[in-house]
């Protein structure tokens, strides 16, 4: 009776899952009449706006994560270590985000840092492109922050701290040589993840009006009809690459301690 | 009297190690912050800065309203939705029975889905339920079942629910069955033994003991709702009544006419998601006096 | 006819047999220790007794009914886990109140028979707190209140002490005995821990391998074990190797003593070597009167206890320990010195293996 429930539940779920996804393939097949071909692909591909958005999302997405390693990685560890009071403080603001949505931070950057105000970012092209790494960063935070924090939890921080100090070690050795390497997992899950997020954003690109892939994709959405789903094959396949990327580090690392 | 033992006097130190989280501190002032503040001041503002509650007045319109009130429907309903199909699939595969196996691909298809958001998860609803969509035109050509005559289209206020629940629910089920996990064994069966039924176990104590997460993760599914602009604006473009794409035609080309009326708007949103998150809160605190 | 009864049991897990033809009757109100190693089986027939596992085979009736196909909420059982059983989400008050609640007791008749168990088990003032509130020993004690309140016909305890730190697990032990006896509960205890399983049961089940190898009063299956497995499992024993000299005589000789077994015929033949077994205290240091059989033996490691001190001596090929009480006016012997032990023929233990 419960096995007959629990089967129904999971097989009326797969259905919702892999109807779209089915869907979408199929449909990013059919640009040829009568037969299944490629060609929705090859357009898609021979669109340079395509490789253009494409890299220029990857590049922001790998700005975005070198930015977020270098900011959240200390932060966690210093808080770990000196600054226990301040943690829920910290928790909190790395969970807004999750909270204020991203269109209305982004609304508050255009206001905020216009031509005319004590920070004018939005008033060059490269301006703005710190600007979105930094929105990109901020939606990332609640990943990453956790991520870094959990990997953190299970090393004795402080004890690593006293022990490479002994050594002779500063700060910059320690943070690097000690706790990085130590917490290299978290950060790569928290990386593959901010990847995930940012590569196909689309509202704070959009508002800010950089050529991201996201704007990219919905443009093409509304002026054909076959690149969209192959496009969405695409997405889907990085999303799916960088969850795999996690999980394959996730039990490399596993893999590694255990021969330890 | 002087005092010529200076180590005795309380020595003020600089709390240098406040100094390490500085970075982080300036980031978030600056970047999210101080953002949602000029967003909260400016609702309150006149155009030439003076203080107002106008903007808030005028948020009063049939349009504006119904967009609020769609939105809080959308976001309700496919929090619910989210959390009752999530739940039942998580608590199928930790307690039906099935086999092991299924886990593992299931939290990692859930992991990828519930990523798997904004303008790319338009198109592929599109090409699945859309007008020339799979699903649609096998029932048309299988069944003779036009869905369009029994009332559903993609692009409308369902069709919008049901394509926010494709990330919806992988969310729940990710955040829920490590709490399902957290389920002792021995409670279940030390309820048992003591003459529960199922259902009496699961009311009074699998139930209050999850509660805390249910609401944690239904609040957050309401705001992931509340917010989402790139689903919704990829499969309607600009014109379905919801708040954020109101507020996104009015950032791109103010069409309210009213440049503050934006920051009303946007206040309206964060009031709502904190409201959520408010309660969420309380009911925590209140639901986990058990709870160190 | 016994109160509770389990015939032939059987239970296996896949192509894994864990429980094989278990048979065990138990009075009205008698203490029953499962005692064996893990992995044997113990948790698994308590699990059937319960109802949370269905036997392969066999049946189990309580109070001359059949409750084999029963499920677990009508089988009127109370059960203690291990560890952390309690409900996180409710008050001391409210975990004694469960099994009443779904019963449907009327609430004062309920808050009365709370307050009475929380009487027996001496913590009345901790009703309302919560179980992260208590320690270890405050929760099972709370656990045992929560099995006893709605008055089941058994009790069964699957090992409830092992999480608990040795003083509090000795107090607790005694405790739960008590109120055993007051209550006057049929009660089912398992545990790996000879000496606690002794010091409380009625009546002890030794098992291995999920067969029960011998059931029996402490007293007996200590200084009568039948097989080798449980005279090594409730306590230690040593062995001497021997040599039959005369079996209808029942005379054996080790390192060139010859004594009779006082248990007649052996079935060995003459020139044969059959192993004795002997508790430690059943061997003296030096001769003592009424042990006839004094055998050579060199000191090899002395162990002083307190109010006991453990020697190891090599006699002929083996070793053995024996215990003696400490004499303030005797000093310990010296590693490496000869010396006697003795020890008398009927106190010789013969294993069937
Ligand atoms: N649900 C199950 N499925 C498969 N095998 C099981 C199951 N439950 C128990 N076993 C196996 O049955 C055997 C006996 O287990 P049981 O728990 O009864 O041992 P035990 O005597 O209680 O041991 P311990 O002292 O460690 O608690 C073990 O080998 C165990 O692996
Ligand atoms: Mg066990």
């Amino acid at each position: 009776m419960t096995r007959l429930f629990a089967w129904g539940a999971l097989i009326f779920g797969c259905l919702f899952f892999l109807l779209p996804l089915v869907g979408m393939t199929e449909f990013s097949l059919k640009m040829r009449r009568g037969v299944y071909s490629f060609d929705a692909y090859v357009r898609v591909f021979e669109d340079p706006t395509f490789w253009a958005t494409f890299s220029y999302s990857l590049t922001l997405a790998a700005a975005t994560i070198v930015f977020g390693v270098f900011l959240v990685v200390p932060t966690a560890y210093w808080v770990r270590l000196k600054l226990p009071q301040a943690r829920p403080v910290i928790e909190f603001i790395t969970l807004l985000p999750l909270v204020i949505p991203a269109i209305v931070i982004v609304f508050g950057y255009i206001r905020l840092y216009n031509t005319s105000s004590f920070l004018p970012l939005t008033g060059s092209a490269i301006g703005t492109d710190i600007l979105l790494t930094m929105g990109y960063a901020t939606l990332a935070l609640p990943y990453m922050y956790r991520a870094v924090d959990t990997g953190l939890r299970t090393i004795d921080v402080a004890t690593l701290t006293e022990a490479a100090q002994s050594l002779g070690a500063g700060w910059f050795t320690i943070l690097a040589r000690i706790i990085l390497p130590n917490v290299l997992v978290a950060v790569l899950s928290g990386a593959f993840l901010t990847l995930a997020i940012v590569i196909g954003e689309f509202t704070m690109a959009a508002l800010l009006n950089r050529p991201a892939f996201g704007p990219f994709m919905q443009l093409l959405g509304a002026n054909r009809a076959y690149e969209p789903p192959a496009l969405a094959v695409i997405a889907f396949a990085i999303t799916w690459a960088c969850m795999g990327l996690i999980q394959l580090v996730t039990r490399f690392s596993k893999h590694e301690r255990a021969k330890a | 009297m002087a005092d010529n033992r200076p180590d005795r006097r309380p020595k003020f130190r600089l709390p240098l190690e406040w100094l390490g989280i500085l970075p982080f501190v300036t980031f978030a002032v600056l970047f999210l912050i101080l953002p949602t503040m000029k967003i909260v001041v400016g609702a309150f503002q006149t155009p030439e800065g003076g203080f107002t509650l106008q903007n808030l007045i005028d948020l009063n319109t049939d349009s504006i309203r119904s967009a609020y009130w769609t939105s809080i429907k959308l976001s309700l309903i496919t929090a619910l939705l989210g959390c009752a199909v999530g739940f039942a699939m998580a608590a199928a595969v930790v307690f039906g029975g099935l086999p092991k196996r299924v886990r593992g691909p299931l939290l990692t298809f859930s992991g990828v889905a519930s990523n798997f958001a904004g303008v790319p998860l338009a198109f592929a609803f599109i090409a699945t339920l859309g007008p020339a969509g799979l699903v649609t035109l096998w029932l048309k050509t299988e069944f003779g079942i036009n869905l369009r005559a029994y009332g559903f289209n993609l692009l409308s206020f369902w069709g919008l629910v049901v394509t926010y629940l494709f990330f919806q629910i992988p969310l729940m089920i990710l955040i829920i069955i490590p709490a399902l996990d957290g389920l002792k064994r021995e409670w279940r069966e030390a309820a048992e033994v003591l003459g529960a039924t199922g259902a009496q176990y699961w009311r009074m104590v699998a139930f209050p003991i999850l509660f805390p997460s249910l609401l944690g993760t239904f609040a957050l599914l309401f705001a992931n709702a509340f917010g989402a602009v790139a689903t919704a604006f990829a499969l309607t473009g600009p014109q379905l009544n919801i708040v954020p794409i109101k507020l996104f035609a009015q950032i791109r080309g103010d069409v309210l006419g009213n440049p503050n009326l934006g920051y009303a708007l946007a206040f309206g949103m964060i009031v709502i998601t904190g409201m959520a998150n408010v309660v969420y809160i309380v009911l925590r605190t209140r639901s986990e006096r058990w709870l160190k | 006819m016994a109160f509770l009864d389990l015939t032939n049991l059987e239970k296996t897990f896949g192509a894994n047999r864990v429980v094989k033809d278990f048979s065990l009757e138990i009075a009205k109100g008698e203490f029953v220790s499962l005692l064996g190693p893990s992995g044997c089986g113990k948790t698994t027939v308590l699990r059937m007794v319960a109802g949370f596992e269905t036997p392969t085979s066999g049946a189990i009736t309580i109070d001359g009914q059949d409750v084999t196909g029963q499920r677990a909420n009508q089988r009127a059982i109370g059960m203690m886990f291990q560890a952390y059983a309690l409900f996180p989400n409710m008050t001391v008050a409210d975990n004694v109140a469960f099994g009443l609640k779904v019963k449907g007791v009327a609430r004062p008749e309920r808050e009365a028979r709370v307050a009475e168990m929380l009487d027996l088990i001496g913590l009345r003032e901790l009703g309302a707190r919560f179980p992260f509130q208590l320690s270890g020993g405050q929760q099972q004690r709370v656990a045992l209140a929560r099995a006893l309140a709605p008055s089941p016909r058994v009790l069964l305890l699957d090992e409830p002490l092992s999480a608990l730190d040795a003083k509090v697990r000795v107090s607790l032990r005694n405790e739960i005995r008590e109120i055993q006896r007051e209550l006057g509960i049929t009660t089912i205890f398992v545990t790996h821990d000879q000496e606690e399983a002794m010091s409380i049961s009625d009546r002890i089940v030794v098992m291995n391998g999920g067969i029960a190898e011998q059931a029996g009063a402490p007293f007996e299956i200590y200084n009568k074990p039948r097989t080798r497995f449980v005279a090594n499992f409730v306590g230690t024993l040593n062995t001497l190797p021997a040599t039959v000299e005369a079996p209808e005589a029942g005379q054996v000789a080790v390192a060139g003593q010859s004594f009779t077994l006082g248990r007649g015929a052996l079935t060995a033949r003459r020139g044969d070597t059959v192993t004795l077994a002997l508790r430690p205290e059943a061997i003296r240091l030096g001769r003592a009167e009424g042990r006839e059989v004094v055998l050579p033996a060199t000191i090899n490691e002395v162990h002083f206890l307190g109010s006991v001190i453990r020697v190891r001596a090599r006699v002929g090929d083996g070793v053995v320990a024996l215990d003696t009480f400490n004499r303030p006016d005797q000093p310990p012997p010296p590693i490496g010195s000869a010396a006697e032990i003795s020890f008398a023929a009927r106190d010789v233990i013969f294993l069937q293996d």
